[in-house]
């Protein structure tokens, strides 16, 4: 049973790390500002989902599942808070979208 | 696998550091260093299951406030230009 629980919590750590790997390399190769947002997105939503999951997995019925909870908890109500905050201020401070034009309609053929 | 998760947080807090220091404007700054204090919550929560001392996820919550209120008043400060600015109403604000 300790086995199982180990390999979810192993999985589940090892998933999270790759989705924060993912996020990382979106946040240096996407072209503009606010495709990068989606990149530091899947940072906190997947990777810090999967993270704390593995870690409560790990830490069984008590009082640290108790905490990463509350961790979580504050991940979830607190990150689409910052970046809408983000997105707003970057819009009226003027930083234009990077959008296709008329004449080459999508930048990846 | 707590360490390969750990490395992995470290890649990506020194990929967003990378990201903050040669970001074109400083809103990309902003989001990478709101991916750092992120990263840092997790990388505190691991480092309590590494060591084997729970306390360490006190520090994680702690960290994760001041990270909001840092982001949000480094926000207010530059879309207003002032930190005790009531704000306008929107439709003024809007360009």
């Amino acid at each position: 049973m300790s086995m199982v629980r180990d390999l979810i919590s192993w999985g589940c750590l090892l998933a999270g790390g790759f989705f924060c790997l993912v996020g990382a390399v979106g946040l240096i190769r996407l072209p503009d500002f606010y495709t990068r947002m989606h990149a530091a997105s899947v940072i906190e939503t997947l990777g810090a989902a999967l993270i704390l999951a593995g870690l409560m997995i790990q830490a069984g019925l008590s009082l640290v599942a108790v905490k990463l909870a509350m961790i979580g908890l504050l991940i979830f109500f607190i990150s689409p808070a910052a970046t809408h905050a983000l997105a707003r201020a970057a819009l009226v401070r003027g930083v234009q979208p990077l959008l296709a034009s008329r004449e080459q309609p999508s930048s990846k053929r | 696998m707590f360490a390969a998760a750990a490395c992995a947080l470290l890649v990506t807090i020194a990929f967003a550091l990378t990201r903050a220091a040669l970001g074109p404007t400083v809103f990309d700054s902003l989001l990478a260093a709101n991916t750092i204090g992120t990263c840092s919550m997790l990388l505190l929560a691991l480092m309590g299951f590494l060591g084997g001392r729970p306390e360490f996820l006190d520090l994680a919550l702690v960290y994760g406030l001041l990270n909001v209120l840092g982001t949000i008043a480094v926000l207010k400060y530059f879309r207003h230009g002032d930190l005790g600015d009531p704000g306008e109403p929107e439709e003024s604000s809007a360009p």
